[in-house]
């Protein structure tokens, strides 16, 4: 969000494209490149960051992924996306979001409408609403947990529902979770 | 904490954790998890600190688990400074215990998974966790805790609980600790007479298990 706003704050001029180097061949058009370049700027920086030097008061609503490795005091919303709390990542706000992985310090609510991923040394203290939970052995959690059940499309056809929280054991937990290295990304 | 004793929680972890959990079978678990059988969106209280297989076991019942680990927050009430018995007689640390632990509403829950941790508390702030423990359950609710139940043993096991299955338990050593006192079925009953009914399963592993009735 943060990284993105710049580029739409300052989007890539339309006017002539930069001069194509010495060794551009007809293969390679010129064209090209100006859009491609940045396409590929987009695509390659991953998720917004909110570093560990900033701190926010106040609203965020995001529609992308977000990662906070800062401190954040407030409410958070990213309906239809994921929400990284980084190691260095503390939030005294209510969160919402499709899936949220925590690896940091939240303090406040906190409804998923997918999945939610304590990780070890993460630390919650707030009542969470999930459709799915992982919470990984050394995690600290102090709350409430409501799994929130998936409405059955056909309910005279369909089998008795199933619970839908993960039923992996802790070993299993880093299994399923996506790797750490996703902050990096 | 006794001086020079190790910390309830955090150094009795680094040793205890290499040892493998064991598996026991639990007959109050059996009976509190029949209690509720054909129920469904309870609010069940746990003492254990989060876990993936209590919370596991108890959401996909249909319930929903408030989650605490009790032993934890002892120790951040008591355990950084002093003795660990004798700072629970300290009024305000027991006041902001007992509000950071057990600050719910009247009949908040149908049922609470208390574990051992009751032995660890003083007499004076063992009552008031008890009070407040009948106060926050809704009649005809469940309440199971275990009690250590050999009277001569200077030391106890500290445990991590997690549910196998509804009669089966898997217990992870955190180490050991100075129980605050002893008790036998009168002092436990003693100690639960607000409640309805409480009911004793000795075992061969020198741990009552206590299923009270509220």
């Amino acid at each position: 969000m943060w990284n993105k706003r710049k580029e739409e704050e300052y989007p890539p001029k339309s006017g002539p494209a930069p001069a194509a180097p010495a060794n551009q061949t007809k293969e390679n058009p010129p064209m090209s490149t100006a859009p491609a370049a940045s396409h590929h700027v987009s695509d390659s920086r991953g998720p917004a960051v909110i570093g560990k030097s900033v701190m926010i008061k106040g609203q965020i609503f995001s529609r992308e992924d977000l990662t906070i490795d800062g401190e954040v005091e407030g409410s958070v919303e990213l309906h239809e996306h994921r929400l990284t709390v980084g190691p260095h990542g503390k939030l005294q706000a209510g969160v919402k979001a499709r899936e949220i992985v925590v690896l940091g310090s939240v303090h406040g609510n906190v409804e998923a409408s997918d999945k939610i991923d304590i990780r070890k040394d993460a630390r919650l203290v707030g009542d969470i609403k999930t459709a799915r939970i992982v919470i990984e052995d050394g995690a600290y959690f102090k709350g409430s947990i409501d799994i929130a059940r998936p409405e059955t499309t056909k309910p005279a056809a369909a089998p008795a529902p199933k619970p839908v929280v993960s039923t992996s054991s802790p070993a299993n937990a880093a299994a399923v979770s996506a790797p750490a290295g996703d902050l990096n990304r | 904490m006794e001086p020079g004793s190790p910390p309830l929680y955090p150094q009795s972890r680094g040793a205890a954790s290499a040892l493998p959990p064991q598996t026991r079978a639990s007959h109050g678990l059996e009976q509190f998890f029949s209690s509720i059988q054909d129920q469904e969106n309870l609010s069940i209280l746990d003492f254990a600190g989060a876990s993936q297989a209590n919370i596991s076991f108890i959401t996909a019942l249909g319930h929903r688990i408030y989650s605490n680990d009790i032993v934890r927050t002892l120790e951040e009430s008591f355990g950084n400074d002093g003795d660990f018995v004798a700072n629970q007689s300290d009024p305000q640390r027991a006041a902001a215990f007992l509000r950071e632990s057990l600050d719910f509403p009247e009949n908040s829950f149908d049922g609470a998974l208390v574990w051992d941790t009751l032995q660890f508390l003083a007499p004076p702030l063992l009552q008031d966790t008890v009070d407040r423990l009948f106060h926050i359950l809704r009649p005809q609710s469940y309440l199971l805790a275990f009690f250590h139940a050999e009277e001569k043993a200077d030391t106890i096991p500290l445990y991590s609980y997690r549910i196998v299955e509804p009669k089966v338990l898997s217990l992870t050593p955190r180490g050991q600790r100075k129980a605050a006192q002893y008790f036998n079925n009168r002092s436990l009953e003693k100690l639960f007479q607000k409640f309805n009914s409480v009911k004793f399963f000795l075992t061969r592993d020198h741990l009552r298990e206590v299923i009270v009735r509220r």
